[in-house]
């Protein structure tokens, strides 16, 4: 018992340095240093393509490297390849499980991922052999449903879980290489850094997190959001985060810093954030909510500049193109749009 | 024992906060500077912040070809 106490005093202890030490480095705030920029002007971007085809609810959506080419994930049971500016179906994948919540596309463009309430991860490859696309691997080991996949290359992948943690998975032998515990809720999404060392899991805790993926430890832990974190993000340069949460709110956290930058919020919005991508320069932030609309906001001023209105349904998935020249929204009206 | 389990639990929380603690932190005026500053160096890069003319937007609605 009086070990338990001590111990118990010293986490008290450790979590009131780290505040402090916190408080220490906060000389200023991104307001003040922006203070000189003018707002950006507002932005309103109109839907080039609309994506037809999914017959149920859409629930995740994840561009190819190549910026022409992505894949959704429909509760209708299949994955869908689609060449957005064409608008044709490269690949309509029939998946043995409907429950589908996240999906993946390999920065390779050979794979896709996804998994969902059948707790598993699973690979396809698409460039197979007879032109097929088959199942490549199954990867089963999470005790709780796969909310969220992020292929490191075509030999590894990060999945995060409802069982509260994310592992990193070698796709090859189909066996787990490391196990990142430490989130106290469902970890719903994850985001891998530009150069591929970090990546960053948000929770059903009301944290963030920050994981070395090689040293295999949490480094950074971010609090602050009043409920789930259901959406993550890296900032283009990889110094910062992005979260989005049932609190209907979007947090920058500086991962230098290790501490909140701004709050984006706003009175009128009251639904809870889905999904979430930062422009290419970083500047503009996009978030998909629950009332069907995604806001946008200058990041650096925290003032909504724009909305994107467009859909029957809730938003569930955004992704900006890789050379910034799209956005994509996916939502349960079953429709995906590609807006710039 | 569920005490002792308990009391391995504490110890990784405790061990994880004290690398938490431990990190190196540099000034927000500092960290706020620099994304500021991507931000304005990359703004031209961004088209979905410029803005692109219709000749050269991949999704440009197709003109519709007719044969003479």
């Amino acid at each position: 018992m009086g070990e338990m106490e001590e111990l118990r005093k010293e986490m008290e202890n450790l979590k009131d340095q780290i505040t402090a030490a916190r408080k220490t480095f906060q000389d200023s705030t991104l307001q003040e240093a922006a203070a000189g920029v003018t707002v950006v002007g507002r932005v309103q971007l109109k839907t080039r393509k609309t994506l037809r085809g999914h017959l149920a609810k859409i629930y995740a959506m994840h561009w190819g490297t190549d910026s022409t080419l992505c894949v959704s994930a429909s509760q209708d049971g299949k994955l869908i390849v689609w060449d957005t500016i064409t608008t044709n179906k490269v690949n309509a994948i029939p998946l043995k499980s409907s429950w589908v919540m996240t999906c993946a596309y390999a920065p390779s463009g050979n794979l896709v991922a996804c998994g969902g309430l059948d707790n598993m991860c699973s690979i396809y490859n698409l460039k197979g052999k007879d032109g097929n696309v088959k199942v490549m691997r199954e990867l089963a080991a999470h005790t709780g449903y796969l909310s969220c996949c992020r292929f490191l290359s075509d030999t590894e992948i990060i999945t995060s879980s409802g069982d509260c943690t994310c592992v990193l998975w070698d796709i090859e032998t189909g066996t787990q290489k490391t196990v990142f515990a430490g989130h106290q809720g469902d970890a719903m999404s994850l985001g891998v850094s530009p150069d591929f060392k970090y990546f960053i899991s948000g929770a059903c805790d009301f944290t963030a997190k920050l994981w070395d993926i090689r040293e295999a430890e949490c480094r950074q832990t971010f609090g602050g959001h009043e409920s789930d974190i259901n959406a993550i993000g890296f900032f283009p340069n990889g110094n910062a985060v992005i979260t989005g949460s049932d609190d209907a709110t979007c947090k920058l956290y500086d991962l230098r810093a290790d501490q909140e930058l701004l709050t984006y919020q706003d009175s009128s919005i009251m639904c809870g954030v889905t999904s979430l991508a930062p422009s290419k320069s970083g500047r503009l932030l996009l978030a998909g909510h629950d009332d069907f609309n995604v806001n946008i906001w200058d990041m650096l001023k925290a003032e909504r500049v724009g909305v994107l209105a467009g859909h029957d349904n809730r938003v569930s998935c955004i992704g900006v193109s890789s050379d910034g020249m799209a956005c994509c929204t996916g939502s349960w009206d079953s429709f995906l749009k590609i807006w710039n | 024992m569920s005490g002792s389990s308990s009391i391995v639990a504490m110890k990784k929380v405790v061990q994880q906060l004290r690398l938490e603690a431990g990190i190196n932190r540099v000034k927000v005026s500092q960290a706020a500077a620099d994304l500021q500053q991507f931000c304005l160096e990359h703004a031209q890069q961004d088209p979905l912040l410029c803005g692109m003319a219709t000749s050269t937007n991949p999704f440009r609605p197709q003109k519709v070809c007719s044969f003479l």
